[in-house]
């Protein structure tokens, strides 16, 4: 059965830069223009650009909108500034994660929602079907939309050079809309790479003429091969390994954007429950003393048996080791803990340290 | 466009094959290693392994993933690249130079039922 991938508007430019391409959560999207370690290394060391255009895109406008968001959203995004953006997630009742997101405070009576690919149909069905009764509207802005992320050391240079657009003075987990053209564009001082760099959203045609004048600057092109390799380095999570719908924001080692405190939103009781009872298991970074690699569904065992499972793993290319996110039981999530991966027909030594294998390097 | 030696012969699974007397000696093929992308470990056997014809004797693991390596050949295992242990990239480098094993192959004549390099050369091709 052959599944209809959505393209993105930059896929005839990815297909004649000779990217390889690959079917992501709907999406015919690049995996990798050069190769992963390269395009990994430019990120780190100097600037790439991803086409992000897959992403999803959700306004919620009302009188409202404030009530709305704190009902569906796991952080609290109260008494913020207007252009400050939070990371959470959305949860179901039972603490299990719908999407992790990004909102954007446009005001209070305006939010911006940033959601997974993959989640889009889900994730929009879920936040219109909770919407009954507040008096809010939910629009899918997502075929309107394509993105882009400027990622790297060099990013806010290339974006204030190549796109002449003022960006320096954003801080870090802000945006700011530019009125080009009469159109509205969004930039942010976000990422998924633990890099400085932007985020920009427009309409296809700007996205499209962005993509242009970066290729024409010089700037690497970076696949989805390399957006894992850099998020995993960092510790961030990614939705269907780290978190899923049975997988709580708790149980991923996230619950610092988890806010018990809030008065109420969906999930509060059972993630309460969770926290204040202790998880059963939660996801541990792992380091193995060889260069065996990890990778998502390996079984993770101590004391001869089974105690987890890699969710991510990777011979890193900022560090040369081989390092796994996973999911392990208590008590074996305890930093310094021996643990064991099995790879194919043999076991590898290695012990649970923290997640982030390397510093992030963000411009705050 | 990849690679390939006229006087080796070849698996539909990419590996190729050296016979000299008895001993085979076992590689990936430049269309492979160039498929996968930056190898970053070579898992390989132990010598004294047995290894048989069609079925794993390791992996080769790219950045992105993991892929198994079928034997060509059936026989014991009577040396392996320690080279490739340190610096798996050399497989990129030159995948016809930098072998993975040698086998004392159980019979020699098997090497007959692999692909030579005109037929290998159609594989890739499709």
């Amino acid at each position: 059965m052959e599944e209809k991938l959505v393209k993105t508007c930059l896929h005839d430019r990815h297909v004649k830069l000779g990217a390889l391409m690959s079917p992501f959560g709907g999406f015919d999207m690049p995996i990798q223009y050069k190769g992963i370690t390269e395009e990994h290394n430019a990120v780190r060391h100097d600037v790439g650009v991803f086409d992000v255009s897959h992403m999803g895109e959700v306004r919620i406008k009302g009188p409202e909108a404030y009530k709305y968001v704190s009902h569906i959203f796991v952080n609290d995004v109260t008494g913020a500034p207007d252009g400050q953006i939070f990371y959470g997630m959305m949860c179901y009742e039972n603490g299990g994660t719908v999407d992790d997101l990004l909102v954007y405070k446009v005001n209070d009576e305006e939010y911006f929602l940033v959601i997974n690919a993959a989640n889009i149909d889900k994730d929009v069905d879920w936040i219109k079907r909770n919407a009954e009764g507040f008096n809010c509207e939910v629009i899918d802005e997502s075929p309107k939309y394509g993105e882009v992320a400027i990622q790297g050391p060099k990013a806010e240079e290339t974006v204030e050079k190549v796109l002449g657009l003022s960006v320096k003075d954003i801080p870090f987990y802000n945006f700011q809309t530019f009125d080009i053209d009469g159109e509205e564009i969004i930039v942010s001082r976000t990422g998924y790479t633990g890099e400085d760099g932007f985020e920009v959203y427009g309409p296809h045609a700007y996205i499209q003429n962005v993509w242009d004048k970066l290729m024409e600057a010089g700037v690497q092109p970076c696949g989805l091969g390399c957006r894992d390799t850099l998020r995993f380095e960092v510790g961030l999570p990614l939705y269907g390994d780290e978190l899923s719908d049975t997988i709580t924001p708790i149980e991923a080692s996230l619950s610092m954007f988890v806010k018990l405190d809030k008065p109420e939103f969906i999930g509060k009781e059972a993630l309460a429950k969770q926290k204040a009872e202790g998880v059963k298991r939660r996801i541990v970074g792992i380091e193995l003393e060889g260069t065996a690699v990890p990778r998502h569904g390996y079984p993770v065992e101590a004391d001869g048996k089974q105690i987890g499972e890699v969710t991510t793993g990777y011979k890193s290319i900022s560090t040369g080791k081989s390092v796994a996110m996973a999911m392990v039981d208590k008590p074996y999530d305890k930093l310094g803990t021996p643990v064991e991966i099995r790879i194919r027909k043999k076991t590898f030594p290695g012990k649970v340290v923290k997640k982030r294998f390397y510093e992030k390097n963000y411009k705050k | 466009m990849s690679k390939i030696l006229d006087d080796i012969r070849y698996a539909d699974s990419h590996e190729w094959v050296r016979l000299e007397g008895d001993i085979a000696t076992v590689g990936i093929t430049d269309y492979a290693q160039h498929a996968l992308g930056d190898i970053v470990y070579v898992d390989m056997p132990e010598v004294g392994d047995e290894v048989t014809k069609g079925e794993d004797f390791g992996a080769v693991e790219s950045v992105k993933a993991a892929s198994d390596l079928l034997s060509p050949v059936s026989g014991e295992v009577v040396e392996i690249n320690e080279a490739l242990e340190d610096e798996p990239g050399l497989v990129n480098q030159d995948a016809f130079g930098n072998w993975i094993m040698k086998v004392k192959v159980n019979d020699p004549s098997e090497i007959d039922t692999l692909l030579d390099a005109a037929a290998y050369a159609k594989i890739c091709e499709e």
